[in-house]
């Protein structure tokens, strides 16, 4: 097993005067958030979570507004003091770095990308883009260079002289996607980055960093309050509630095994044939058999949408489910696939 | 009974008189003691004022009207006003104020590039903790509030009649503008703009040069403007205890009820008024042409 990029073990997080002396209700008593307000008006932002993320992937973590999203992301660059836990980034203690430390972390290591674009109105987009190298102290003309590169990828060639102010939303988050890129950091911090954004456009920003991730494979913390976005981004994904985690895990985990009513609620309108792979229907074959002749193959990774119309072509309306590696993981039917659908 | 209740139970009279001299005489002997070392230390601001107005006198009246429209130009880039500025300056100059004007803009022009140079840190300051914003407020609302006569009481004392006590009046009055406003444009800066450069690892001076200063501007900008306005209304008080100028005229038409004196030499402290405000707003507002037509 890999080290975890970034470990979170029993973080707390409480918000008040004097959170250190409320914490032993929250976390040797159980008390939740709405309690530990009424009794002792403090507010539980973050309570007891644990998350390892790994490297490379896109960490998804969802859950409604004031479940403790963005309290939990400000904890992985420490812009936000935890009341208890640990944090640790490629195995350092994020807690007990001193102040150039941290500055060197949030300068060289990751980068942030803001629901509400947080871009320095006085500076151009060229300038934008290049704050964190600025910060960084890197010669002047690499930073032009290394800002051109990025502006060009996000799509902003020719706004380079233009301020934030005059560009559209979306627009000035692809500025603040290239200002949280241009740094070449390991870990990218994405705070509702497109929940400000009309949905085709969101559309379009998920399709470039995802693009762009198959190219760089960062390590990604995304935060989003959308179920779809969730499934469509997320390699992994927790679920937060009142600042608690109730559930981690890939997509279909969370679809076909939700852990309670909260995660019921969030998953009922979404369509599952989008999500729902193969390689979650597939029954193996019996000890030693062969698989049946003539049936077609499709990839275990394959969501049923796609996958249903060569289901009820192929003859038994069964096809043969293949992992990544080659190897046979079992058949799948098309009534599976339809039971599947209604939960 | 009753006496005690209609007449306030005042220290008496003797005990009174005695407490004021005590302060008096302590004051004296305080000026006797450091009244010469701050002279000194004043000379050199002494020297540059009365070398600057010279200055100003002494060069050709049409290298002036240049220089006023250059700079009107280059602070508010409009015609307008800068063939208003230009307009004014020759009207003064028609009606024999000009060697007045020259002395007036002088003090004015030293005062407020000290308010700048002293306001600005201490704005900067306050900004940086509530517990200095608590101290200073108090200070700077004094400042403001104060009879200018009741500190020029102390000023005159310690430093005589002159030009630096004149200059030290106008600046007691015209500085608190820019402080406070450095102050609240530093507060109002975005928070989630700092918690993005706090996100990319600036070091407190790369946000406060990087970010709040540059924010804070359009304010600061706000505050320089009104310290020169609040300077040139000094340009009179100034001028009882020693700094010549447009207030000088001012003085002598009061005590002979001079009424055309007054109210030319009164215009022309107006008109000086209304061309630095037309350029620094402008000039202000051009500071602030990025915010366009925001998207927010
Ligand atoms: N500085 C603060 N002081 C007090 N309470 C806070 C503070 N910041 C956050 N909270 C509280 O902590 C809880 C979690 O807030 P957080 O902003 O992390 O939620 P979120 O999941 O990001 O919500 P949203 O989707 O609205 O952004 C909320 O109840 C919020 O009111
Ligand atoms: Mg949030």
């Amino acid at each position: 097993m890999t080290e975890p990029k970034i470990r979170i073990k029993n973080l707390y997080k409480i918000f008040g005067d004097h959170p250190e002396k409320v914490l032993p209700f929250v976390r040797d008593e159980g008390m939740g958030k709405d309690e530990l307000l009424d009794k002792h008006n403090h507010v539980l932002g973050v309570n007891n979570v644990s998350l390892d993320i790994m490297e490379k992937q896109i960490q998804v973590v969802m859950g409604l507004s004031g479940s403790g999203k963005s309290t939990l992301i400000r904890h992985i660059n420490r812009l936000i003091e935890p009341t208890g836990g640990e944090i640790t980034v490629d195995g350092a203690d994020v807690l007990a770095m001193n102040d150039a430390q941290l500055r060197d972390l949030r300068r060289f290591k990751m980068s942030m990308v803001f629901q509400k674009f947080a871009l320095l109105p006085h500076r151009t987009i060229r300038e934008n883009v290049g704050y964190g190298l600025e910060v960084q102290g890197v010669a002047e003309a690499e930073i032009a260079e290394r800002t051109q590169h990025w502006i060009d990828r996000v799509g902003l060639t020719g706004y380079e002289e233009h301020y934030p102010g005059h560009l559209s939303g979306g627009m000035q988050q692809r500025v603040g996607l290239a200002r949280g890129l241009a740094t070449d950091a390991d870990i990218l911090l994405m705070d509702e980055a497109f929940s400000a954004l009309d949905p085709l456009i969101r559309f379009d920003m998920q399709s470039i960093l995802l693009e762009l991730q198959a190219e760089l494979h960062k390590t990604i913390v995304f935060i989003t309050h959308d179920l779809d976005e969730a499934l469509r981004l997320g390699d992994d994904i927790a679920i937060l509630r009142d600042g608690a985690m109730v559930q981690q895990g890939d997509a279909q985990d969370i679809v076909l095994k939700p852990a309670d009513d909260y995660i019921r609620d969030f998953i009922k309108d979404i369509n599952r044939a989008k999500v729902i792979r193969l390689r979650a229907l597939a029954a193996p074959l019996a000890e030693g058999a062969a698989p049946p002749d003539g049936l077609p193959t499709l990839p275990a990774s394959t969501v049923l949408e796609e996958a249903m119309l060569t289901m009820s072509d192929a003859p038994d309306q069964t096809v043969l489910v293949e992992r990544k590696d080659g190897t046979l993981a079992g058949t799948a039917t098309l009534t599976q696939a339809i039971q599947a659908l209604h939960g | 009974m009753w006496e005690f209740l209609t007449d306030f139970p005042a220290i008496g009279r003797r005990e009174l008189a005695e407490m004021k001299k005590a302060i008096d005489e302590a004051f004296k002997g305080f000026s006797r003691t450091y009244g010469e070392g701050l002279e000194n230390f004043f000379d050199p601001l002494l020297k540059f004022l009365v070398w600057f107005e010279k200055l100003l006198i002494a060069t050709p009246w049409p290298i002036i009207l240049v220089i006023v429209g250059g700079l009107a130009w280059l602070g508010s880039r409009s015609w307008k006003i800068t063939a208003g500025a230009v307009l004014a300056f020759i009207v003064i100059g028609i009606f024999d104020m000009w060697e007045d004007t020259m002395a007036t803009l002088a003090i004015i022009s030293v005062a407020t590039f000290l308010c700048i140079l002293i306001g600005i840190p201490i704005g900067i300051l306050m900004s940086r903790s509530d517990r200095m914003q608590a101290l200073i407020t108090p200070v700077l609302d004094v400042m403001q509030t104060i009879p200018s006569f009741v500190y020029l009481i102390p000023v005159v004392m310690l430093l005589g009649i002159g030009k630096v006590p004149g200059l030290l009046a106008v600046l007691i009055y015209a500085i608190p503008p820019i402080v406070r406003l450095t102050n609240l444009g530093i507060r109002l800066v975005d928070t989630e703009v700092l918690e993005a450069a706090d996100a990319f690892g600036a070091s407190s001076r790369q946000k406060l040069f990087g970010v709040q200063v540059p924010l804070a501007l359009p304010n600061i900008f706000a505050g320089v403007n009104q310290t020169i306005m609040m300077a040139l209304s000094m340009v009179v008080i100034a001028s009882m205890i020693g700094v010549k100028g447009l207030g000088v005229p001012v003085l002598r038409a009061i005590s002979n009820q001079y009424l055309a004196l007054g109210l030319m030499n009164g215009l022309a402290i107006v008109a000086l008024a209304i061309i630095f405000d037309r350029i620094s707003q402008s000039y202000g507002k051009r500071l602030q042409a990025y915010r366009g037509q925001g998207h927010d």
